[in-house]
């Protein structure tokens, strides 16, 4: 709780370091100044300033976030449209990350040294050194080739088709799925890597342990000594890579919904910083930190649910 | 650590060595910067040169334009030679602030210890639970996009993860006994701060600083991207893969070789990275 005034704060603070405020975006040539005057002291902007940061602590914990220039409503409609899509693009790409990474690093464990996993570290790293919005721009590319088969084609923007309004349930869904898969990959697969990357490290620990070696030493299948044993316990530090993912991964959002045209808070975020709507650029930037420290305490929970050493502490 | 210092070191550089994938991280880099720094004999072409614009646009790769060339005509390779040159000196620049107050903060709040320490661990805690990208944005938003305001505020984003790390190296050694010794022969508190501590912290400093670098260039690489970091003419690899956007199905060279060199960059320092801590830090499993 404390974090969140701390971040109301940062935001109000950055909001004042700009030069000029919130009612010089009406200004015009064809606005004369006692207008803009007048505007300021509706708007509460001649007050001194610690009585500025009490009404703004006030108006966003009450959930009044202001009104957007640009778009001639509210700013909490804006969020309200946006915050789903974002959260379903989040979503998606962290299961992607997550199951494609361990799977991947969990391979490369078993097979050690091996070519496939000396190609994966590669095709892994390679992966991880790569811009997110390049990778998007280069599956858009792929996926509007004219080379390519119509059967493999994926939609390139949006959230939905256009007539997504004909189509029945199961239409709808796989139609919003087919939309998720080049931004969701684009998002997610440099975190995937690296994800990856610390499995096989944490599987390779966990293989060397004496407990599976007694368990090979009993007899057990191979395949159950993996699966059920050290893929388990080598998941564990994995849920601590949660807290370090997640603030990228929403970071990532930001680039990749504009290059998809995904109607999300990163894209509305840009689309405000280049209209000079500040108030959705404040009330999105809060919104992200408030969505990285939610993220944090499901992470903190997911930890103490897998590790029972932590519960008891 | 037993053994005197310098067989310290070359041990250290004999385990670096023997991983090809450093080395060639290693030898990339080096290419990388002797590339950006002799950008003026490496290019073909003025990057900026813009002649018949409509004879000489969205030319494909060729032999004299081994990149083709973008909407005005301009050399794609000469380009991204130049790009790298920004993309490197803003990376180090970057890096280097984000170190030096890392380091600060972390020293001060390891050393000091307290409500200092308290506070200021809070106060990073803060700026982690933001994403970085959002903050970049926010704060250069605020001001005009500039190659000095990108680099400040790179460095101010990044310095975070320095001064966890620093400050857990200085709770470890500030408890070691030539700390104690120093203090008992009389040395002032900054003094053992700067002389003793400090030296033994450096190495995950230098390490974190060597995959600081490659991350600082995919974040300034979005930024020039969304239209927010380095302002075209200027070339810089993010600006010029935004540039290519528009014509992307009919000139894919614009977009697609910046990308590369980024991809390329970031790998190499990766690589090295990588090779500096499996050389440096014993207990790192491959």
């Amino acid at each position: 709780m404390p974090i969140l005034v701390g971040i109301v704060t940062l935001i109000f603070l950055l909001l004042h370091l700009a030069p000029g405020d919130a009612a010089t975006a009406y200004f015009n040539p064809n606005v004369s100044p006692e207008i803009i005057d007048r505007m300021r002291e509706n708007l509460g902007l001649d007050r001194p300033i610690h009585e500025q940061y009490f009404r703004w602590l006030r108006a966003f914990f009450t959930g009044d976030f202001g009104y957007s220039f640009g778009q001639h409503r509210p700013v909490s409609a804006v969020l309200a449209d946006a915050l789903p899509n974002t959260l379903v693009l989040s979503g998606v790409s962290l299961v992607l990350i997550f199951v494609v990474g361990c799977a991947v690093g969990a391979v490369q464990a078993v097979r050690q040294y091996s070519k496939l996993d000396n190609v994966l570290t590669f095709t892994s790293l390679f992966v991880y050194s790569m811009p997110g919005f390049w990778l998007g721009l280069m599956l858009i590319l792929a996926f509007s080739s004219p080379a390519l088969p119509d059967a493999l084609r994926l939609p390139i923007s949006g959230v939905t088709s256009v007539g997504y309004e004909f189509m029945g349930p199961l239409g709808k869904l796989l139609d919003r799925a087919r939309h998720l898969v080049l931004p969701s990959i684009a998002l997610g697969i440099a975190s995937a890597a690296g994800v990856a990357r610390y499995m096989r490290g944490s599987m390779l620990e966990v293989i060397g342990q004496d407990y599976i070696r007694t368990a090979r030493a009993k007899g057990l299948p191979e395949r159950r000594v993996i699966l059920k044993h050290a893929l388990r316990n080598a998941l564990v530090p994995i849920v601590s890579l949660l807290g370090l993912y997640l603030p990228l991964l929403f970071g990532g959002s930001v680039v990749i919904e504009v290059v998809f045209s995904w109607p999300g808070m990163g894209r509305a975020l840009y689309n405000a910083i280049l209209g000079r709507d500040y108030p959705v650029v404040m009330a999105a930037s809060f919104f992200f930190g408030v969505l990285v420290l939610a993220a944090n305490l499901v992470a903190d929970m997911l930890y103490a649910a897998v590790d029972p050493r932590i519960r008891r502490a | 650590m037993t053994g005197s210092r310098r067989s310290v070191r070359r041990e250290a550089w004999r385990r670096f060595l023997r991983h090809r994938q450093a080395v060639l991280g290693l030898l990339l880099t080096v290419l990388l910067a002797l590339t950006a720094l002799m950008a003026p004999l490496v290019a073909p072409h003025d990057p900026d040169e813009q002649t018949d614009i409509v004879a000489t646009r969205y030319q494909p790769p060729s032999v004299e334009h081994p990149m083709g060339t973008d909407r005005f005509g301009r050399d794609v390779f000469s380009r991204v030679v130049y790009g790298a040159r920004i993309s490197l000196m803003i990376g180090f620049l970057a890096v280097a602030i984000a170190i030096s107050i890392g380091t600060a903060v972390g020293a001060i709040a390891g050393f000091l210890g307290g409500w200092l320490d308290t506070t200021l661990m809070r106060g990073v805690d803060l700026l982690l639970s933001f994403p970085r990208l959002v903050l970049l944005i926010t704060l250069v938003a605020l001001f005009e996009p500039s190659i000095a305001l990108v680099t400040l505020v790179l460095g101010l984003t990044g310095w975070m993860g320095t001064s966890r790390i620093v400050r857990g190296q200085v709770l470890t050694v500030r408890e070691m006994e030539y700390v104690t010794a120093a203090r008992v022969l009389g040395f002032g508190q900054a003094r053992i701060l700067v002389r003793h501590i400090l030296p033994n912290v450096l190495t995950p400093v230098i390490i974190a600083a060597t995959l600081g670098i490659g991350n600082t260039i995919l974040a300034e690489a979005a930024l020039s991207f969304l239209g927010l970091g380095v302002q075209p003419p200027t070339a810089s690899w993010g600006n010029m893969v935004a540039s290519g956007r528009d014509t992307m199905l009919d000139a894919w060279w614009i977009t697609t070789f910046p990308g590369l060199a980024i991809v390329l960059t970031v790998m190499s320092f990766n690589l090295v990275g990588d090779g500096l801590r499996d050389a440096l830090d014993p207990r790192h499993v491959a």
